[in-house]
């Protein structure tokens, strides 16, 4: 006889919705006809997400007070809940566009899709309350497998199937170097929950010992590699390039998303006392990926790829707060996270829609002309290009005041101005992008903007993209109820 | 709704019609007439706040507060102070001729112009009101996004090149201004400028100034400006040159020298030595540019410079000079780059070996031209002679050099708008124009003669900005007592 946990059901109800979502979609591939199973599974992966999204809201709500479950293995706190949220709103727009754009111009594996799209959320809403060693692992393997499927969704389409090995074996390097890291902490502590290795490192002195510090650097690898930091970058340019581009959207925002949420929850509540260790690990690790992202991104022609070096040099940012590792530091991580998936998710919606309507890659030369084609793509580009720069057209201007802040705070005058320069290097290739899609009309080119006919009418990407424009505009004017959000959150960390 | 109201007004009224003219789907003339209303309401509601502006003692009025981001210290603070509101002034005043030219010539794409132009009226009168540093930067780089692409799009053949000069010059110098305001703001534990403490540090002092050099600019930082001047839109480089310019020594007025007294005074020579620069320099290159744009261009230079040393002299006459020259000068290089723009719709340049003979058969033109280049030279009656005269008795309180540098640019300023007059409408007729280049018509006169009417009205009456800048006769001591 086995002695089962009691469960919080309630607490896990986010992760539960997203699943039997998955499962509905799933079926659908079977038991509903082709003609009408895209509409289908399109509709059970809104309604999943707009699912978990209640039961996220409504577990913030409910979790003032912080505490783990089922046998502490899962923290139900705000922390858990707003990075759920987040994951949530990320996966409802994701199916939006994906409707539109995945499994084209046949209908295969379209309920695959889905399923595979809800799954890995669900993988991503457990990992970012994972409250041992243990469930952090399985929860990273879950929503990775799914990813790397997705990626090799389109596997007719040249790049696709490369992308999926390639995140895979890389993919897999990471998380064989979290699970040795893991071993490691395991070995030095005897405990797998966060909050015990941390009590036991206190009473028991372990503070500095090799093999804790070892293992807790190849737990920071292993995020790295998840959260595409420098020097744990290698893969994402291809990988980004490679996807399908809405695979490419969830991918940038929401593994972002679960990534840092969950290193900063690791950091603050079992390595408390090797602050100083890792606060300087990543602050390096924010340095190189800021220098290598922008330096990359500005001798990019294929946009696709440009982006995915800028959200390596946002990850530096991202990085900055968390080095900070302070409750100002948790703040602005949460703010950045909300307004960096929403541009993210944006800018590589538009990409697909570009894409989908010239049949190859996009680069800067062909999307001359595309701000006046498509005037509502157009404009929202041009603010997520903005914002991503820093400039005040949105919430990206306030998140890297806050980061940098933060940094100040902490001490690092010389890690505001990184960031300062950073910034000013990045200008250059996102205006590039700006510039060819406003200030070079296509007939001045001759590239022929659309492969017969006009374009395809994308109601759901409009308005997916015009979700992404409302929240990143919307943030820089209620930057204080979103700051009280992120302060809750931050609040049931222990500091 | 309250005359305070009125700030807020100022600022979020042309960002709303902006949007309205980018989401409605008007027609070309439709969205011309609402954005010269939009932009003559602004004229109008200045008015309104003008006339209620209590000038017998200085300090803040029309203020409104709002949170923002309360963890760290920032808010939603705008108001006005007396130069502030002559800045509002001079900035409605001159997006409303630049919107009124842009309908006038009929450009391309109205709705995504309009919007834009209209955008950035919002956030050139915000920089202007703001009273919160982060606000301030914010509008003080919003002020960029809508230039960037005004200039991309609608300027000249070699604008992509001008536009990143532009861009990457002016973010780097705001750049450090964020990080100086970053250490700034959390030290004092408050963004807000009117609460917030004078500090000490040099470094934080010189990254500000660096942005405000910058964007005003002054010698040796000017590399933007004459590619930039030269590849807009005529009317965009009259508000560039005019207007957003200002916004750099408004921000060494506002900023560098209310909040860093002890910087200011260490660093004085270093900075009157910069607008020495920039005036000797800028006057030299207008004697020797070549086309009607370039001269103006270098004397927007040399005029920055000019008040800068008004500011940095430090004294109570430099720093009314200071803003009667900013107001003076923003209505006149308005004025100059709107007519060099009717000039070049009639003969398709600005070089002044193919211009030439223009009074001939035109006469409002050449009153016009002839009129703004004379109080633009400073003729003693002019309001740019008032300014320059008052700046330079300034920086005489300081020593005596700084004055005969000032006053030996002046000589240079005569010469090269003479030159530009005689070489527009004087000598030969020049090969580009021909009989079938009218006169002004009615639609540009209405744009020009009312700027030149203020400028006159100023000429007869500059004490009625220099002595109602600062609540009071003494400046010195309002700069470091009101901003307290």
């Amino acid at each position: 006889m086995i002695n089962t946990p009691s469960v919080d059901w309630f607490s896990i109800s986010t992760i539960l919705v997203l699943l039997g979502a998955s499962f509905v979609a799933l079926l659908g591939a079977v038991l509903v006809p082709e003609s009408a199973r895209r509409t289908f599974a399109t509709a059970v992966s809104v309604l999943g997400f707009v699912g978990g999204l209640v039961t996220s809201v409504w577990l913030y709500v409910d979790s003032a007070d912080g505490h783990r479950v089922v046998s502490d293995a899962f923290y139900r706190d705000r922390w858990t809940a707003l990075s759920q949220v987040i994951v949530c709103g990320i996966g409802l727009a994701t199916s939006l566009v994906a409707s539109e754009q995945v499994a084209l111009p046949r209908d295969e594996h379209i309920s695959e899709f889905f399923s595979l799209l809800l799954a890995s959320a669900a993988g991503m809403t457990f990992f970012v309350g994972s409250a041992n060693l243990m469930v952090m692992f399985l929860a990273l393997e879950w929503f990775s497998i799914a990813l790397y499927v997705m990626c090799a969704i389109d596997y007719d389409v040249e790049g696709s199937l490369e992308a999926g090995l390639k995140y895979l074996v890389i993919g897999s390097f990471g998380s064989a170097s979290l699970l040795f890291g893991s071993a490691l902490v395991y070995g030095a502590t005897g405990h797998l929950g966060f909050a015990e290795i941390a009590s036991a490192v206190g009473s028991r002195g372990l503070s500095g010992d090799a093999m804790l510090v070892l293992g807790l650097a190849m737990i920071i690898a292993g995020l790295g590699f998840k959260s595409s930091s420098a020097p744990f970058h290698m893969w994402t340019p291809d990988v980004y390039e490679g996807a399908p581009t809405t695979v490419t959207a969830f991918m940038a925002a929401a593994t972002k998303v679960a990534a840092f949420a969950l290193a900063f929850r690791v950091l603050r509540t079992a390595f408390p006392q090797e602050e100083h260790l890792w606060s300087w690990a990543f602050a390096g690790i924010a340095v190189a990926s800021l220098a290598i992202g922008n330096l990359a991104a500005l001798v990019q022609r294929n946009v696709k790829r440009m982006l995915a070096y800028s959200s390596i040099s946002h990850a530096g940012f991202l990085l900055i707060g968390l080095s900070a590792g302070s409750a100002l530091g948790g703040r602005a991580l949460m703010y950045y996270l909300v307004v960096y998936a929403a541009m993210a998710f944006g800018s590589f919606a538009v990409l697909a829609a570009r894409e989908r309507e010239l049949g190859v890659p996009v680069t800067l030369e062909n999307l001359a002309g595309f701000g006046w084609e498509r005037p509502f793509l157009g404009v929202a580009m041009w603010f997520f290009l903005f914002g991503f720069a820093g400039l005040p057209l949105g919430g990206g201007f306030v998140a890297k005041f806050y980061v940098l802040s933060a940094a100040y705070r902490h001490g690092w005058t010389w890690l505001v101005i990184v960031g300062v320069i950073a910034t000013l290097v990045s200008l250059y290739y996102y205006l590039a992008v700006v510039r060819s899609m406003y200030m070079r009309p296509s007939e001045e080119l001759r590239v022929a903007p659309v492969a017969g006919g006009s374009p395809a009418r994308e109601p759901l990407l409009h308005v997916a993209v015009g979700l992404a424009l409302a929240v990143s505009v919307g943030s820089l004017f209620a930057v204080e109820p979103l700051i009280h959000l992120a302060k809750h959150a931050t609040s049931s960390l222990p500091f | 709704m309250t005359i305070a109201d009125f700030t807020s007004l100022l600022v979020w009224l042309p960002f709303g019609a902006a949007i309205a003219i980018w989401v409605l789907p008007l027609s070309r003339y439709a969205t011309g007439s609402l954005a010269v209303l939009v932009s003559l309401l602004e004229v109008g509601l200045w008015i309104q706040q003008a006339a209620h502006f209590d000038f017998s003692h200085g300090g803040i009025q029309f203020e409104q507060r709002a949170r923002w981001i309360g963890d760290l210290g920032v808010s939603y603070h705008v108001g006005e102070y007396g130069f502030s509101l002559w800045l509002v002034g001079l900035t409605v005043v001159a997006m409303a001729a630049a919107i009124g030219y842009g309908f006038w010539v009929g450009r391309e794409r109205p709705r995504a112009y309009f919007g834009l132009m209209l955008f950035l009226t919002g956030a050139t009168v915000g920089v202007f009101v703001a009273q919160d540093l982060l606000l301030f930067y914010a509008f003080f780089e919003a002020m960029l996004i809508p230039l960037y692409v005004l200039v991309g799009v609608w300027g000249g053949a070699g604008r992509l090149g001008a536009t990143v000069k532009f861009v990457i010059y002016t973010m780097a110098g705001s750049l450090l201004m964020l990080a100086s305001l970053i250490v700034y703001g959390l030290q004092a534990g408050t963004f807000d400028l009117v609460d917030g403490p004078t500090s000490v540090s040099r470094w934080v002092f010189l990254g500000f100034m660096f942005a405000f050099v910058i964007k005003a600019p002054l010698f040796p930082f000017h590399g933007w400006l004459p590619d930039a001047y030269r590849e807009a839109p005529p009317e965009v480089t009259a508000v560039l040159s005019g207007v957003i310019a200002k916004a750099g020594v408004y921000g060494m007025l506002r900023i560098a020298i209310a909040k860093f007294p002890e910087p200011t005074s260490y660093y004085r020579t270093l900075m009157l030595a910069l607008g020495a620069a920039a005036l000797v320099y800028g006057s030299v290159l207008a004697f020797r540019s070549t086309s009607f744009r370039g001269v103006v261009a270098y004397s927007s230079l040399a005029q920055s410079g000019l008040i800068a040393i008004g500011l940095f002299s430090g004294t109570n006459l430099g720093y009314d000079g200071a803003v009667l020259q900013m107001i003076a000068h923003g209505l006149v290089s308005t004025v100059l780059f709107l007519i060099a723009g009717t000039v070049e719709r009639r003969t398709t340049t600005d070089e002044f070996a193919l211009l030439g003979g223009m009074a001939k058969g035109r006469p409002a033109l050449a009153t016009l031209l002839l009129t703004v280049g004379v109080i633009s030279l400073a003729v003693p009656g002019s309001a740019a002679f008032a300014g320059e005269f008052l700046i330079l008795a300034g920086a005489f309180q300081r020593a005596w050099w700084w004055a005969a540098i000032g006053a030996a640019a002046m000589v240079l300023a005569a010469m090269y708008m003479l030159r530009l007059i005689s070489a527009v409408l004087h000598e030969a007729r020049g090969s580009t124009v021909g009989d079938e280049a009218l006169d002004l018509r009615p639609g540009e006169l209405a744009l020009v003669v009312p700027l030149v009417g203020v400028l006159l009205a100023l000429s007869v009456w500059p004490a009625g900005i220099s002595h109602n800048s600062f609540g009071g006769d003494q400046p010195t001591q309002s700069v470091e007592a009101q901003f307290k």
